[in-house]
């Protein structure tokens, strides 16, 4: 899923300072799972935000909407009928939800409220971690399922580099090492043949390089 | 092995002799009198001279530069290249930069990660890592055309090396990488600094075993201990390096005055062992920040006076 | 067992400490209480087994909330004891009055009171 993380209040309200009508929208996918834009995080901070704003003597209304997702059209429109009621939203959702909020409704100003951060899983409660970066052709069939564009710094394709050191990467002891994750499972697959294969030059161009992607299904296409 | 290059480092280990060579690193700044001045020092004494490529990620004055400032001085220098800083165009063109000046060693690196250095919050590049830097070289000296596809003019005559590092993890897979890379066509590799003569043996052995050492120069690096600080922090602190026990154990049995003279001593003892060791093509003597004390070491493991190649 | 306490402590009974939410505590303060405490059993000791753990935690979220709203994190505070302590009681409920004493009503509903 998509992990992000709260954005500091300090932030949030400076973002909001000319305004006085606003609506806090939540998503109830990824960024619940996460806690940090679900319903649940929606009334915290829309609370908080009522608080700070009567503390300064300021005039506030603040409402709170929690939609299915933001990136999805139909789930969008359920608000067409009240957002002209606001002055600015705050959106809890990623940042794929924020910009597809503000494209839906060109006059309405549209704040993030977490910072996104990767595409990852739920280690356990309170931790999530990377694993994709979305590079748009995926190696993971010739590394044992474990990505080294995602998980090695320096996302060799021939690694592990001179750094490695008892499992874990240079940059940080807690960071597991991607080249010694992948060879511990060639391993434990009986394939640690396969670790001699030369990995060709990637092409980025299918990355974030090539400029902004899209994926086209004209059989589904109406 | 015959030689592929103009390359004075190839000639001298395609004719058997044990090869020497040092690095500089250059200076944080432009001021090339820092360059000139180290090299200077150590010229008679080696046969090639690395200058190291932003080492550590600190940001310095290139290696290109400074391997035509040694160039210009009529000395022999390897240019370290590492992955992290430039995408697969500025590398093949620094490649070409660098052959048109003459210098024909290239070190094919990933290089440290930003965050050791004084950009943490740059980006890194790594558009192909060293083993693809390898190969790029390769293809664009003997098929003569760039990554693309089309024809360069001019190849670049460069003698392609690597690093190797028989002390990081996971060992088993030390000697497998190595055998990456020499499939991947590189033709010198210089290790990491060697103290744990045991341990690089037996990485010597499973080298052996897979002829790789038939197919590869291997220069053996040797970095002298300043102090036991040093050799403690090397311990502790630095990624990939083994530091064994009983070298710090020695330095500490000497007074603080003799601790340099006992790391120069453990150095040259290391050279002589690893002299005896089938495989050792050559040394890769780092004395950073020392590099006055390099002609002491190589002339007392009787390296010395180094062989004159045409 | 006819104990005194100070007389401007509003109880909210709820079966577990681990009821509360964070969001209770802070429409607490929204609506203008001076201060807010969550009492639960001893650790080790929760009726539900870990409620009383996930009531700090939260107690411990929103003392972060408040204060980076200026509102100050010194007014929610978590006592732990057990239902019999009767005495303990008493003493946590004058504590924590004259805590919030010290620390001045709720500025959220003094600037109520001020644009009122």
């Amino acid at each position: 899923m998509i992990v992000a993380d709260k954005k500091p209040i300090e932030e949030i309200i400076e973002y909001l300072k000319d305004h006085s009508n606003i609506l806090v929208l939540g998503c109830n996918e990824c960024v619940t799972v996460c806690e940090a834009g679900g319903k649940k995080e929606v009334a915290v901070l829309a609370s908080a935000l009522r608080m700070h704003a009567r503390k300064e003597g300021r005039e506030i209304k603040i409402d709170e909407i929690t939609l299915e997702r933001q990136c999805d059209r139909e789930y969008l429109d359920e608000i067409r009928d009240v957002i002209d009621q606001y002055d600015a939203v705050v959106s809890l959702a990623c940042g794929v939800g924020v910009q597809f909020t503000a494209e839906q409704y060109r006059s309405t100003p549209v704040y993030p409220g977490v910072n996104t951060c990767f595409m990852g899983a739920t280690e356990e409660r309170g931790l999530w971690t990377e694993r994709c970066q979305g590079c748009g052709q995926c190696i993971l069939a010739t590394t044992g399922s474990i990505c080294p564009v995602s998980r090695c710094a320096k996302r060799l394709f021939n690694g592990p580099c001179g750094g490695s050191t008892d499992g874990r990467c240079e940059i940080n002891a807690e960071v597991d090492c991607a080249w010694q994750l992948i060879i511990d499972r060639l391993k434990s697959l009986d394939r640690l043949d396969e670790y001699e294969t030369l990995c060709p030059l990637k092409d980025w161009s299918k990355d974030r390089a090539g400029g902004p992607r899209k994926v086209v299904r004209e059989d589904v296409q109406q | 092995m015959s030689v592929k290059t103009p390359s004075k480092l190839e000639k001298i280990l395609s004719e058997g002799h044990l090869a020497v060579t040092s690095e500089c690193g250059p200076p944080r700044g432009s001021n090339a009198e820092h360059i000139i001045k180290k090299a200077e020092l150590i010229k008679e004494h080696v046969d090639a001279i690395n200058i190291t490529d932003n080492q550590t990620s600190m940001t310095r004055l290139c290696s290109l530069a400074s391997c035509i400032r040694l160039k210009l001085m009529g000395l022999e220098p390897v240019l370290q290249m590492v992955t992290r800083d430039r995408n697969r165009i500025a590398l093949q063109s620094d490649i070409l930069g660098a052959a048109s000046f003459d210098i024909n060693n290239i070190l094919c690196l990933s290089g440290d990660h930003q965050s050791f250095g004084d950009c943490p919050q740059g980006q890194n590049v790594h558009d192909i890592d060293s083993i693809q830097l390898i190969q790029t070289v390769r293809h664009m000296r003997d098929e003569g055309k760039f990554l693309g596809g089309d024809d360069l003019d001019g190849r670049p005559q460069m003698f392609v090396g690597a690093a190797a590092n028989p002390f990081a993890d996971p060992f088993e897979i030390r000697v497998p990488r190595l055998a990456k890379k020499v499939a991947a066509g590189v033709e010198f590799i210089q290790t990491q600094c060697i103290y744990n003569l045991d341990k690089f043996e037996e990485w010597m052995k499973g080298v052996r075993d897979r002829g790789l050492h038939e197919k590869v120069y291997i220069l053996a690096g040797m970095t002298p201990m300043k102090s036991v600080g040093m050799a403690k922090y090397m311990q502790k602190r630095v990624p990939g390096m083994d530091v064994p026990d009983e070298i710090i154990k020695r330095l500490q049995g000497v007074e603080k005055g003799q601790q340099a003279a006992e790391g120069i001593k453990i150095c040259i003892e290391a050279i002589q062992r690893l002299k005896e060791v089938e495989g050792v093509a050559g040394f890769h003597v780092m004395a950073i920040e020392w590099e006055e004390k390099v002609p002491e070491i190589v002339e007392a493991a009787g390296l010395y006076p180094r062989p004159k190649v045409d | 067992m006819r104990l005194q306490y100070p007389p401007n402590i509003r109880i909210v009974r709820v079966p577990c400490s681990g009821k509360v939410d964070l969001i209770h505590i802070l429409r607490a303060f929204e609506k203008g209480a001076d201060g807010v405490c969550v009492l639960g059993c001893l650790e080790g000791d929760c009726h539900f087994n870990s409620g009383n753990l996930m009531a700090r935690r939260r107690v411990e979220q929103a003392r972060d909330i408040l204060n980076s709203i200026g509102i100050g994190g010194e007014r929610v505070k978590m006592y732990n004891l057990s239902s019999s302590e009767g005495p303990r009681f008493a003493q946590y409920a004058t504590e924590f009055t004259k805590i919030i004493t010290d620390l001045g009503p709720n500025p959220v509903k003094l600037a109520k009171n001020k644009a009122a």
